[in-house]
């Protein structure tokens, strides 16, 4: 049975790293793994995804729309544009974090009020809380993605898998204690 | 060993398992990574070029040679290598040479949709797709086989969601076959009209043996199941139709495209009740299939425009939609891409917006690009690689000749795209005196593909320092003078002011330099990383001046301004705009 997993986000939030650990792991314990994910125009700023399956045998990268297991959303008003393709039993994983983009800045866009709410009723297995201050409790509000990362892995049931080697294999030495960290608490919550 | 590779990572791979030796690409999305990776493996050659078209005669001239090569590029990049490309497909092969396209259905971060197909047929070459990673290795080590014993280039076709996608590969060892000897054959290697003469039906005959070879080559399978649907595909089409269609269907699937497997679609055709034929963009397939006599439902089905996706194939030929669950009234906000926070193009662009109503600028491609949005929205044209610089002059004399000079012509380009195809512009401004004023935004590397070194960093694809090309000495060489070329730094918004005024005002061809680094540079990051602007909430009156610089990095809350210092990294942009001295600078 295939898995079907988005990361959405906004660019410079670290989604494909994330989404790196999560198929390097998934390739370790035996699954066939497919990601997609697209590089936008700009580095930082704009909305980005990256779509992870897994299974036996997978062979579109692609998620389909009301196909997802997951969402993980890094930032509170990502998950809106994506919401047609959670399952009717899928699971909402949200960062709170907001970041307002240079349209609602400018009254050329809006963002809306109450969203938690809005996921909330939506959504049956809904999850949410602020990885950003969490992350700089932390230390540093880069390990947002693997706090966030750590609950994916405790909600879809991968605990079998040693993702603090991935993770070890994957970041910097330096990092490396920081972001087992971050995976403990996203884990715990 | 399995791992997880995209699909250029595995391109790189395949044409370093199957010997490629030397390897040369300008970056562009989403081919970048195929050489960034190559580059990384050791007893190879592998070059950044300024263009697409110096790349492909490098890996010709390597092909010559006798060793196998490559060249790599985004689909458009192949219109600039499509001079050397057209007429080396008469001369055939030494060494394997392999042209790579990649293609972007959907435009993710590109100017059109072409479908580089054609181009296999107009250059009358063979053509190749993978349809994912593992057989992005496998096809590549066919393509030099091919290319060698049939006498042609092969041009490998990808699309974004094969390049980007991470699949299962099992890597293998490299087999570097012996180097061919360069035997002088004037005959073979010198397109003059009467060796053309005789190399044109040479090349006709060669296309008739990989007729027959594509039909009966393992690139091309057929898959039978149920019989009442047959499919024919290629690339990621095939993904998504198993995906979604499984046993329901038979599939013909076709790696080797040009020229097509006539005698197996034809056979396939036969034994399946209802034809379809799903391929993204042009009806490459089809339109051929059709010529042989044979119905098929393919673009009267399946959209030209865009990309396919595993739903749209199970609505169009199962009829059954997905099923949707999950809907909001509410819209997210709008998030298009824009310039970083920190990104020295802003400060540019915040001082060239003053004179929207009465300049015309010409753009070109790169992160620069995103100027023409909104807060900013100085910008009124972009096309193509290097057209910025002559597009203006152009505009200049249509206001010349129209007697109208309400608009003056400024040119804006990047320092990557000056050295692809913006100095042959320069040039045509100087040799015709054509009062424009070129701006080169200069952040000192290729920065909208991911940071790729280019002449202008001093450092090659492979990280050895090398030869650095002084842009500001290149524009006096191209015969701009020296006291009309202006160097700033774009966060010094005074100096930026002055030098666009110069520009505005001088009626002969101007160069300004725009010189500073780009923001996200990991030395520059670092460098900067304590540096922040900071904004004192008694004095912010919110006027949104600041905010309307553009910069991601200022947010709102309680009707202030305030500075998310994640993104910030000091450049000061808002603090020099700021009427009320609202905004410090901290750190050092």
């Amino acid at each position: 049975m295939t898995k079907n997993i988005l990361l959405v986000g906004v660019g410079g939030q670290g989604t494909i790293l994330t989404s790196k650990i999560l198929s390097q792991g998934l390739l370790e314990a035996g699954f066939d793994v497919k990601m997609a994910e697209i590089h936008g125009m700009s580095q930082r700023g704009g909305s980005v995804t990256t779509q992870i399956r897994y299974g036996d045998a997978v062979y579109s990268p692609l998620v389909e729309k009301g196909a997802a297991d997951i969402i993980v959303s890094f930032e509170r008003s990502e998950a809106l544009r994506w919401l047609e393709y959670l399952k009717e039993d899928g699971i909402l994983i949200l960062n709170e974090h907001q970041i307002q983009p240079f349209t609602v800045t400018l009254d050329l866009s809006k963002y809306p009020e109450n969203l938690v709410e809005e996921y909330k009723d939506n959504v049956k297995n809904f999850k949410s809380y602020n990885a950003f201050e969490m992350a700089k409790e932390l230390g540093n509000s880069r390990v947002m993605n693997i706090i966030l990362l750590g609950s994916l892995v405790k909600y879809l049931g991968l605990e079998n898998i040693n993702w603090k080697n991935v993770i070890k294999e994957t970041v910097p030495e330096k990092f490396v204690n920081l972001n087992i960290q971050a995976f403990e608490k996203g884990y715990s919550i | 060993m399995k791992t997880l590779m995209t699909g250029n990572e595995a391109i790189a791979r395949g044409a370093y398992e199957a010997g490629v030796l030397v390897a040369s690409s300008y970056p562009g999305t989403p081919s970048t990574e195929i050489m960034e990776n190559f580059s990384q493996y050791d007893n190879v050659y592998a070059e950044w070029a300024p263009n697409e078209k110096v790349a492909a005669e490098v890996a010709i001239g390597a092909a010559v040679r006798g060793v196998r090569s490559f060249a790599s590029m985004k689909h458009v990049g192949v219109n600039v290598a499509a001079d050397p490309f057209m007429s080396y497909a008469y001369h055939g092969s030494n060494g394997g040479f392999v042209l790579i396209t990649a293609d972007e259905p959907n435009m993710f971060s590109s100017q059109n949709e072409q479908d580089n197909r054609l181009y296999a047929k107009h250059g009358k070459v063979a053509l190749i797709e993978p349809s994912n990673s593992q057989e992005c290795i496998d096809y590549m080590k066919y393509a030099y086989d091919i290319s060698e014993k049939y006498d042609t280039t092969v041009l490998f076709r990808v699309t974004t969601r094969i390049c980007h996608s991470k699949t299962v590969v099992e890597l293998k060892d490299r087999v570097v076959p012996e180097v061919k000897q360069f035997e002088k054959n004037q005959k073979k290697y010198i397109m003059v009209p009467a060796h053309s003469r005789k190399r044109h039906p040479q090349i006709e005959k060669n296309l008739e043996e990989l007729r027959k070879y594509s039909n009966n080559c393992p690139l091309n399978r057929v898959e039978m199941a149920d019989k009442s649907i047959g499919i024919i595909c290629n690339g990621i089409s095939y993904e998504y139709a198993k995906e979604v269609i499984g046993d329901k269907a038979s599939y013909l699937k076709i790696g080797f495209s040009n020229p097509l497997p006539d005698e197996m679609i034809k056979d396939f055709a036969q034994k399946v009740d209802k034809l379809y034929v799903i391929e993204e963009n042009e009806p490459f397939m089809e339109t051929q299939i059709k010529s042989w006599g044979i119905d098929c439902i393919g673009k009267d089905l399946f959209p030209i425009c865009g990309e396919f996706s595993p739903e749209l194939i199970r609505e169009k030929v199962l009829g059954i939609k997905s099923e949707i669950s999950h809907t909001s009234e509410l819209d997210a906000p709008s998030r298009p891409p824009v310039l970083c926070a920190g990104c020295p193009h802003r400060g540019l662009y915040q001082e060239l917006k003053k004179y929207k109503n009465k300049a015309f600028f010409s753009g070109d491609i790169g992160c620069y690009t995103l100027g023409y949005l909104p807060p900013l929205e100085a910008m009124d044209f972009s096309v193509c690689m290097g057209g910025s610089v002559t597009a203006a002059q152009g505009f200049q004399r249509g206001n010349e000749m129209a007697k109208d000079t309400k608009y003056k012509a400024f040119a804006l380009i990047g320092d990557s795209t000056f050295f692809h195809s913006g100095i042959t512009g320069l040039v045509n401004m100087t040799y015709n005196n054509t009062p424009v004023t070129t701006i080169i935004l200069d952040n000192s590397i290729t920065a909208m593909t991911g940071h790729q070194e280019n002449p202008n960093t001093g450092v090659t694809a492979r990280g050895e320092i090398t030869n650095k090309i002084d842009i500001e000495k290149l524009c006096i060489a191209c015969g701009v003078s020296e006291e009309n070329i202006v160097t700033i730094d774009p966060y010094d918004l005074l100096a930026t002011k002055n030098a666009i005024k110069m520009g505005y005002d001088s009626k002969e061809p101007f160069v300004i330099i725009a010189k500073r680094e780009c923001a996200l540079l990991k030395p520059i990051i670092k460098e900067r990383s304590k540096l922040k602007c900071k904004v004192d909430p008694e004095k912010c009156t919110f006027c949104k001046s600041c905010l309307r610089t553009g910069c991601p990095a200022l947010q709102i809350k309680d009707d202030k301004v305030f500075i998310d210092e994640s993104q910030c990294n000091g450049c000061t942009v808002c603090l020099q705009v700021c009427p009320f001295d609202a905004i410090e600078k901290v750190g050092e």
